[in-house]
C-alpha cells in the first residue's frame, strides 16, 4: 500500500499540511519522498534493516500471542490425538488413529451429536422469531427503541446468571409450572429432570438468550435496505406482506444464510447453558461438554483431544462451504 | 370480516378502506400483542427472581413465584450473597482482569493493525491468513491443549493467565481496527511524516487518538464478553472467584436457598443492565459491527 505514497505524498503534502494546526517545521521533501518502508533510495544499510524491521515491531505483541494462544494449542491438540496421554505423564505412547476410531465407534461419545439437533432445531425457532421482530421493529412503531432494547439484553446477561434464572423458573412448582396451571395444565413433566424433555428445555434457554443477537443483526441488515424501496413499494400498492417477500427477505438473504450455517456450528459447540443448568446429566451432555469431562475429569487427554479435533474439522468444513456459498461481497439491491 | 364489508362495497368506493381499515387495525392490534408476549416472555423469568431476591426464607417457603415480596426493601438475601458468596472478591478479580486485558487488546489491536495497513512488508500476507484461519477455530475446543500450555509455563490458577487468553485470542478486535483504520487518511500519516515524525510518534500522536470510535467499540464489546466469560475463569483460575464463577459457586453452599441465589444472580445481572442502558448504540453497532465479520 505506501508503494504507492512516496509518488503521491509530495503533490498531497501542501494541501494537508495547511489543513491541521500542526505547526512543526517542514524537514525538506526529499524525507517525506523517502519515508514509505518501500522507497529504497540511496539510505545506509541499518536504516534499511531498521525500515524493514519497524513493522513486525508493532505486530510483535499481537502474532507473538496468535502463535502461542491460538496455533501453538492446535498443533498440539493435533499431536496429542495420537496419543494416550492422560495429561501428566512425561512420556506420550503413539497410538495412530485409535483415539478417532474410538470417537467414531463408541456410542456414548458419538451419542452427544444427537444433542446438537436439538439445538439446531432450536436456532430455527430462534432465527424465524428474530426475523419476526426485526421486520415488524424496522416499520414505524410506538416505544420501538423500547421493545428493541427488551429482546436484546438477554444476550448481555451473563451465562451462569441465564442458567440460574432458568433454573428457578424449570423448578417443580416453579415459575413455569405455575403459569402452566393457570390455563389448566395441571401436571407438567420435569423439565430438567426427565431426560426425554431436558434438551429442549436447554435449547429454549438457548433461543430465549441468542435471539437478541439474531434480532440486532437482522435488524441493522434491514436498515440497511435503501428506504426509497418500501415507499415505490407502498405507491404501487404493496401489502406489508408482499414487501417483506420482494424487498426486505432478498435484501437480507445472505444475513439470513450465514445465520444458518452459524447455526450449525454453533449448535456443534453449546457449551455454557447444559454445563451450567445440568452438568450434563440426564442425556444433555453436548460434544463440548464430553471433550472437557473426558479431558479434565477422566484424564483422557488423547481422547479428548481426537473429539476437538473431530469438531474442529467440523467447523472448518461447515465455516468453508458458508464461503464458498456466501461469498464475501455486498448485497445487490438494484 | 369480508362478508360484513362486501355490502357497502356496492355502494361507495369507500368502502374498500373500511376493510383495509379493518384488516390494518387487526394487523396492528397483533403486532402489538407479539410485542408485548414477547417483553413478557423476556422480563417475566427475570422479575420472578427479583421477587424471589426480596423475599425472607420462611416467606419463600410459603409464597408461589408470583407473589410479590411483603417488603420491598428486604436487602439481606443481597448482603448475604454479596458476603457469604464472596462477590466482592469476584467483582475484584474480574475488574482486575478486565482492565488489564483491555488495556493490552487495545494497544496489541491497533498497533497491529497499523503496522497490517500501513506498512507493505514481506510476510503480511501471511500475516493476515493467519489472523483469518485463528478466527475458525472454536476457543473452547482447544482449551484441551491450551491448558497444557498455561500449565507449563506455571500460569495456571493465576490472574495471568486469564488477562493473556483474553488478549491472546481477540482477532475479531483487530479486525475492527484495521477496518477502521483503512478509513483514515494516509495523506495525515505522511503530513506528519513530513514534520519530521518517526512511525512510534505517528501511531501514537496520529493514529491512535483518531481510531477513538473503534477503540471505544472494542472496548464495550471485549468488556462485556470478559465480565461474561464463565469457563476460562473456571478452568484457570479455579481457587479465587471470578464473577461468573463466583455465582456458581452458589449451586454448592446456597443448594436450596433459592432467595439468596436469586440475589446473587440480581447483583451480576445488574451492571450489565446499568452499562445496556448507557451506551446502548455503541453495543448495537460494535455488535453488527464484529458479528458480521
Amino acid at each position: 500500500m505506501s508503494l504507492a505514497t512516496p509518488g503521491a505524498a509530495p503533490a498531497d503534502a501542501p494541501a494537508v499540511l495547511s489543513a491541521p494546526a500542526r505547526s512543526r517545521r517542514l524537514r525538506g521533501t526529499r524525507r517525506a519522498a523517502a519515508g514509505g518502508t518501500a522507497a529504497p533510495g540511496g539510505r545506509p544499510a541499518g536504516r534499511r534493516l531498521a525500515g524493514r524491521l519497524t513493522p513486525w515491531l508493532f505486530l510483535s505483541g499481537a502474532v507473538g500471542l496468535l502463535l502461542l494462544f491460538t496455533y501453538w494449542p492446535a498443533l498440539n491438540l493435533f499431536w496429542y490425538s495420537v496419543t494416550d496421554w492422560d495429561g501428566i505423564d512425561l512420556t506420550k505412547e503413539f497410538v495412530g488413529l485409535d483415539n478417532y476410531a474410538q470417537v467414531f465407534t463408541d456410542p456414548r461419545i458419538f451419542n452427544v451429536f444427537w444433542v446438537s439437533l436439538y439445538y439446531f432445531a432450536a436456532s430455527f425457532a430462534q432465527m424465524a422469531i428474530a426475523l419476526y421482530f426485526a421486520t415488524i421493529l424496522s416499520f414505524s412503531t410506538r416505544l420501538s427503541s423500547f421493545f428493541r432494547g427488551i429482546l436484546f439484553f438477554p444476550y448481555l446477561i451473563n451465562g451462569v446468571a441465564v442458567g440460574f434464572v432458568f433454573l428457578y423458573l424449570f423448578q417443580p412448582g416453579g415459575t413455569l409450572d405455575t403459569v402452566l396451571a393457570w390455563f389448566g395444565l395441571a401436571d407438567p413433566p420435569q423439565w430438567l429432570g426427565n431426560p426425554d424433555i431436558v434438551n429442549w428445555s436447554l435449547a429454549g434457554t438457548s433461543v430465549w438468550r441468542y435471539t437478541g443477537l439474531n434480532f440486532v443483526l437482522f435488524l441493522g441488515a434491514i436498515q440497511s435496505i435503501p428506504h426509497e424501496l418500501y415507499e415505490a413499494a407502498e405507491l404501487d400498492g404493496a401489502s406489508r406482506w408482499q414487501q417483506f417477500w420482494a424487498i426486505i427477505f432478498p435484501g437480507i438473504r445472505r444475513i439470513i444464510g450465514l445465520s444458518f450455517i452459524l447455526a450449525i456450528a454453533g449448535s456443534l459447540s453449546v457449551f455454557e447453558i447444559p454445563f451450567i443448568m445440568t452438568g450434563g446429566a440426564n442425556g444433555s451432555a453436548t460434544f463440548v461438554i464430553q471433550t472437557l469431562q473426558t479431558a479434565f475429569n477422566f484424564r483422557q487427554v488423547g481422547l479428548a483431544s481426537a473429539m476437538a479435533v473431530v469438531l474442529l474439522i467440523i467447523v472448518l468444513l461447515v465455516t468453508w462451504i458458508q464461503r464458498a456459498l456466501f461469498p464475501d461481497e455486498k448485497v445487490d439491491l438494484t | 370480516m369480508t362478508v360484513a364489508v362486501a355490502p357497502r362495497r356496492r355502494h361507495a368506493p369507500s368502502g374498500r378502506t373500511l376493510g383495509e381499515r379493518l384488516r390494518s387495525t387487526s394487523a396492528t392490534t397483533a403486532k402489538y400483542a407479539s410485542l408485548v408476549l414477547a417483553a413478557v416472555v423476556t422480563l417475566l423469568p427475570l422479575s420472578v427472581l427479583l421477587f424471589a431476591s426480596l423475599k425472607t426464607a420462611p416467606e419463600y417457603a410459603q409464597s408461589g413465584p408470583f407473589d410479590l415480596p411483603q417488603n420491598w426493601l428486604n436487602f439481606d438475601n443481597f448482603v448475604t450473597a454479596f458476603t457469604s458468596g464472596k462477590m466482592l472478591e469476584g467483582f475484584v478479580n474480574t475488574g482486575i482482569v478486565l482492565a488489564v486485558s483491555l488495556v493490552g487488546t487495545v494497544f496489541l489491536g491497533t498497533m497491529a493493525a497499523y503496522a497490517l495497513d500501513r506498512f507493505a512488508f514481506r510476510g503480511k500476507k501471511l500475516v493476515m491468513v493467519l489472523f483469518l484461519i485463528a478466527t475458525l477455530i472454536p476457543g473452547v475446543t482447544s482449551q484441551v491443549a491450551t491448558f497444557q500450555l498455561i500449565n507449563g509455563l506455571g500460569l495456571y490458577d493465576t490472574k495471568a493467565a486469564l488477562i493473556l487468553l483474553f488478549m491472546g485470542t481477540d482477532i475479531i478486535a483487530i479486525y475492527l481496527f484495521i477496518q477502521f483504520m483503512a478509513s483514515i487518511p494516509i495523506s495525515l500519516d505522511e503530513a506528519a511524516m513530513i514534520d519530521g515524525a518517526n512511525r512510534w510518534t505517528i501511531y501514537w500522536r496520529v493514529v491512535l487518538p483518531l481510531l477513538k470510535p473503534a477503540i471505544a467499540t472494542v472496548v464495550i464489546i471485549k468488556g462485556i464478553a470478559i465480565y461474561n466469560e464463565f469457563y476460562a475463569a473456571f478452568l484457570y483460575l479455579p481457587s479465587e472467584g471470578f464473577i461468573s464463577t463466583s455465582l456458581f459457586r452458589f449451586k454448592g453452599p446456597f443448594g436450596a436457598q433459592w432467595e439468596v441465589i436469586a440475589a446473587g444472580t440480581i447483583v451480576v445481572i445488574i451492571p450489565t443492565l446499568l452499562a445496556f442502558l448507557l451506551l446502548q448504540r455503541w453495543i448495537y453497532r460494535g455488535l453488527t459491527a464484529g458479528a458480521v465479520k
